[in-house]
Parts: structure tokens; C-alpha cells; sequence
């Protein structure tokens, strides 16, 4: 590989690195944060996918939209509109356990999945949607660096929103709710409302990060957002990154991507008759790697400050 | 709709429910006595589908003198994944054990994929004529699967009502404190637990197996159901567990007659979130 090869790889590397960044921000609101659970990654990144896919793409007779409106709309609207599936979601759920709460978002999740596979006429179903712009493509033509930028600019919005929450008056409610949540309710706070908020505020950035996504590859289906990829990948990020810290969670998704990345590398080294499993041979590796996270450094790279 | 139809479709949900009963005991077992919801107990029944082609191909037995083989291994499996990995955050709050179970299905799916690769497979290849007794089409395996999950569902019934270690079971699931300073060996239930919910998910994986296809995602698939029968019916309760089975089954099945069958796994979800919401306990009521 050439330098020019090179550095358009390192260019995409920190790209969707960056978009995890975006979500496991996410994430930690809901999780770091709050302490709710959420195994429906992947629901909300497809719902904010789907949202910017449909209103920045060109006209098409076949399915609803596109609007062919400008990627900032998109983007505002991915937020908005997996916020208030998020409201809707935790609505109904914001009074189980963490164990209920694990299970029915996975269920979320697997429904957003079908809705997006079947509605032919919102998703285009498993064809979909392809032509998704990139930014400001007719402009700079098809520059991998303007989406670099895009993104950075993503995590330092959602880092800066985020960091601010949480060192603010309703962060330090989150905070004793999740440590005592009786001591919480006998001070006279809403727990449910305060839940409930956070589980809304975490998934904009979800959305967030599945629009980028739909922006970087221009092309999206329901094989995008299968259980194994977005959610759990994010989850290791977060843990192995530091729950809590917001540091920990953009770090945490570097790390894990460099590695994820990493073992792409050393399983195209694998002789041709390995090469079909080496999807599998990766997934193996990872499901390892939280084990060992878990083992021996729970808190982990950069802990919580509290 | 007429009743024929409509019979018809009791008998495949009886079928379906069946096999989430026998996933949806383990999971309610191990939620009991262990305290949380395991996430790999789908790619644990695949496992065992799979442990049981294995049998099948090398030593051409039938399905039935395969399935123990599978019951066994996957019990093994179950307990070496218990000693290895879950064993060490016993201590750990529950939402560790969530996500190093979840890790634990990757592993369990790309396990099964390395060996047998992502392609589909059957036990027994051909067609087998159906019964027919008054309109009603029953399959020979169907009459197979349901005969086999009663017999293995009363022995597990005895082995929880007359033996020591089921009676301690029971009491682990009901009081742990209580059990411990009653003297019950906590960690020896905790690896008989394992045994018990390794062999009900490799008969449940073995029968979704020769009802349908073999592929890595065979069980995973199922994971909602099977949830929402152990919660439906009250975790920690496994005989909820069958009842809740049997509820998720058939309300799928007759559900195909109203709205698209692709939406089936999403019925399952409304039951158990309904069910979460009006009575958290389950309808038997389930440990808290």
C-alpha cells in the first residue's frame, strides 16, 4: 500500500471511529450516567440512519422521499426523530430493572429491524436505500476529508453537550439516582422523569451517529444493523473505554476500533480456505476481549471521576 | 378462519411452544438461582443443534439416540463456560454478568461457525408425509418433538420434587440467604443449575433444529420468545415457564392469521412488555 493509500485508510479509520465515539457518548449518558441499560444500539442508530437516508436523498417513485434536503436537516432530524422513539421506548420501560430493561430493549430493537426490513415503502425493505449524499460533494468533489471534519465536529458537540449535563445540577441528580435511588425519592425527585430524560438524551446521539454512518457509506440496508455489530461493539467500547467518563467513551472507541480494525488485517494473512470464516474468527476474538475486560479491569482504561 | 385453520395453527404453536418452554426454563432457572438474565442461552441451544448434527453425521444415529449426546455436551459446555467465565463475577452486580454473556453468545455463534461454517443444514434430508386425522396435517417430527419435551419436562418435574439437590434448587430459588444458612452447597446447585440449563437448551435447539434448519443464528433468533415465556411466566417459576412457552406459541401462530408473518417475533415482544407492565411478577408469581 502506498502513502496515499495509507492515509485515506487512516482518514476512514478515525472517520467511523469517530461515529462510535458519537454513540458510545451516547451510551454513556444512558449507562455511565444513569445506569439504564440499553442492548438496542442498534435500533436508534438505524432509526437516525434511516431519517437522514430518506430526507437528503433524491426523489425516488418507489418508496417515501427522498426530500433531497441538505445533510445538516438530516442530521438535526435523525436526533430528533430517535429521541421521540426513545421517548416513546422508555415511556413504557423507565419502571423496570435493569435485567427487563436489557431484554425489551434488545426486543426494541429486533423491531425496528423488522419495520425496516419489511415496510417496503418507508425503507425500500432489504434493497435499501442507496445515493445517500456526501457532504458537500459538489463542491470539494467526493473529499474523505470534509466527513473527517463532519464527524469531529459531531464528537466535540456531543462531548461539550454531554460534559456539560453531566457537571450540571440534572448530571448530579442522574449521579444519586443511579447511587441511591431511595435517597433520590425520599429528596423529592422525579425518578422516572429524570430516567426517562436521560434515556431520551443518550439516544439523539445514537441517531446521531447512525446518520453519519449513512453519510460516510451513502448506502444502507437492514444488514447494517444486525445484533452483532453496532450494539456490542459499542458496549466494549464504552466498558473497556471507562463508564462514567466521557474521555473514557471517545477513547474506548478508538481503542477497540484500532483493534476490531486490527484483527481485519491479520485475518486477511489467514490461507484462502479460512477466509469465510474470518467474520467469525473476529467476533470470537472480541466476545474474548470483554471477558478479559471484565476479569481484570472492569473500571476500565479511564474510571469514572467522581 | 374456519376451525380446521384454526386448529391447525394450535398445533404448530403447541410445537413452537414446546421448544421456548424448554429454553425458556433454562433461563428462568438460571435467572432464579443465579440472578440474571442470560443472554447466550440461544447460541447455547444452536450449540447443541449442532453438537447433535455432529453425532448424527459421524456415527449415523437418529435424531433421538443423538439427542442425549447433545444433552450431555452441551451440559458440559454449559458448566466449563460457568467455571472459565461467569463463575468469576458471582459477586459482581447482575448488569456484569449481562454483558459477559452477551459476549459469551458471540463467542458461542463464531464457535459454531468456525467448525461448521455459515451454511444450512438438516439432520435428515427428504420429506416426511404427514399424518392426517380429520383435516389436521401432523407431522411425524412435530408428534416427535412434543412427546420428547413432555417426557424430559416430567423428568425434570421429578428430579425437582424427590431429589435433594432439585429440593435445594428450588429453595436457592426462592430465599438464597435462607438456603446458605440452611447449609445448601451454593456453588454445587449453581453447577447443577448449569448442567440442567445447558441439557433443556440443547433438546429445545435439537428439536428447532429438525423443525427447521441448521444455521449459526438457529437459536438467537428465538431469544425474545423465549424471554418473554420465562417472564410471562413468572421468572424463576420454570412451570411458568411451560405455560408461558406454550402462551408465546400459540399467540404467534394465531397471530400469522391477522398481521404479516414476518412481524411474528414482534408478538412475543408486546406479550412480554404488556405482561412487564400489568403484572411485573409474571402470572405465576416469579422471584423479585
Amino acid at each position: 500500500m502506498d502513502m496515499g493509500g495509507l492515509l485515506n485508510y487512516a482518514i476512514f479509520f478515525a472517520t467511523f471511529a469517530g461515529i462510535f465515539a458519537v454513540v458510545a457518548l451516547g451510551l454513556n449518558v444512558q449507562w455511565g450516567l444513569s445506569g439504564q441499560f440499553n442492548f438496542g444500539i442498534a435500533g436508534f442508530f438505524a432509526v437516525g440512519s434511516y431519517t437522514t437516508a430518506i430526507l437528503t436523498s433524491e426523489p425516488v417513485a418507489t418508496r417515501i422521499g427522498g426530500f433531497d434536503l441538505p445533510i445538516v436537516v438530516g442530521l438535526a432530524a435523525a436526533m430528533i426523530l430517535s429521541a421521540l422513539v426513545a421517548w416513546a421506548v422508555g415511556w413504557v420501560t423507565a419502571g423496570l430493572r435493569t435485567d427487563y430493561l436489557a431484554i425489551a430493549t434488545i426486543g426494541v430493537a429486533e423491531c425496528i429491524r423488522l419495520i425496516v426490513k419489511n415496510e417496503d415503502w418507508l425503507t425500500n425493505g432489504v434493497r435499501g436505500i442507496p445515493g445517500i449524499p456526501r457532504l458537500a460533494a459538489e463542491w470539494f468533489g467526493p473529499s474523505p476529508w470534509i466527513m473527517l471534519l463532519l464527524v469531529a465536529a459531531c464528537v466535540i458537540f456531543a462531548y461539550a453537550a454531554i460534559e456539560a449535563a453531566r457537571a450540571s445540577p440534572w448530571g448530579r441528580l442522574q449521579l444519586a439516582i443511579r447511587e441511591n435511588e431511595r435517597g433520590a425519592t425520599a429528596a423529592g425527585k422525579n425518578i422516572a422523569r429524570a430516567r426517562l430524560e436521560a434515556f431520551v438524551f443518550g439516544a439523539a446521539f445514537m441517531g446521531l451517529g447512525g446518520a453519519l454512518y449513512a453519510h460516510l457509506f451513502g448506502f444502507i440496508s437492514p444488514e447494517a444493523f444486525g445484533p452483532n455489530f453496532s450494539t456490542f461493539l459499542v458496549w466494549v467500547m464504552l466498558i473497556a473505554g471507562g463508564s462514567g467518563n466521557n474521555r473514557g467513551a471517545i477513547l474506548g472507541s478508538f481503542v477497540i476500533w484500532l483493534i476490531w480494525s486490527g484483527t481485519e488485517i491479520l485475518t486477511n494473512r489467514l490461507p484462502v480456505e479460512y477466509v469465510n470464516q474470518a467474520g467469525a474468527l473476529r467476533l470470537l476474538f472480541i466476545g474474548l476481549l470483554v471477558q478479559v475486560v471484565l476479569i481484570y479491569r472492569p473500571q476500565g482504561l479511564l474510571p469514572e471521576k467522581l | 378462519m374456519t376451525i380446521t385453520d384454526f386448529l391447525q395453527l394450535i398445533i404448530f404453536g403447541i410445537v413452537s411452544g414446546a421448544i421456548f418452554a424448554l429454553g425458556g426454563i433454562g433461563i428462568s432457572v438460571i435467572f432464579g438461582i443465579l440472578r440474571f438474565a442470560h443472554l447466550a442461552h440461544g447460541d447455547m441451544m444452536t450449540f447443541g443443534a449442532y453438537l447433535a448434527l455432529a453425532a448424527i453425521t459421524s456415527m449415523q444415529l437418529p435424531v433421538l439416540a443423538a439427542l442425549p449426546i447433545a444433552m450431555i455436551g452441551t451440559a458440559a459446555a454449559a458448566i466449563a463456560l460457568d467455571y472459565v467465565f461467569y463463575r468469576r463475577f458471582r459477586k459482581a452486580r447482575p448488569v456484569v454478568l449481562l454483558i459477559s454473556s452477551f459476549g459469551i453468545a458471540l463467542v458461542l455463534r463464531s464457535v459454531v461457525q468456525l467448525i461448521w461454517g455459515p451454511g444450512n443444514y438438516v439432520y435428515e434430508s427428504g420429506i416426511s408425509i404427514p399424518y392426517v386425522i380429520f383435516d389436521l396435517r401432523i407431522k411425524p417430527d412435530h408428534l416427535l418433538i412434543v412427546a420428547s419435551t413432555i417426557a424430559i419436562i416430567v423428568a425434570f418435574h421429578l428430579f425437582l420434587t424427590y431429589t435433594r439437590l432439585g429440593k435445594a434448587m428450588r429453595a436457592m430459588s426462592d430465599d438464597p440467604n435462607l438456603a446458605r444458612v440452611s447449609g445448601v452447597d451454593t456453588e454445587r446447585v449453581a453447577v447443577w443449575t448449569w448442567a440442567i440449563g445447558g441439557a433443556l437448551a440443547a433438546a429445545g435447539g435439537v428439536f428447532l433444529a429438525l423443525d427447521t434448519q441448521l444455521n449459526p443464528l438457529l437459536c438467537w433468533n428465538i431469544l425474545l420468545p423465549m424471554f418473554a415465556a420465562a417472564i410471562v411466566g413468572g421468572i424463576g417459576r420454570p412451570y411458568g415457564a411451560i405455560a408461558g412457552g406454550l402462551l408465546i406459541g400459540i399467540v404467534e401462530e394465531l397471530s400469522t392469521s391477522f398481521i404479516d408473518p414476518a412481524y411474528k417475533p414482534a408478538v412475543a415482544f408486546v406479550i412480554m412488555v404488556a405482561v412487564l407492565l400489568w403484572r411485573p411478577t409474571g402470572i405465576l408469581k416469579g422471584t423479585t
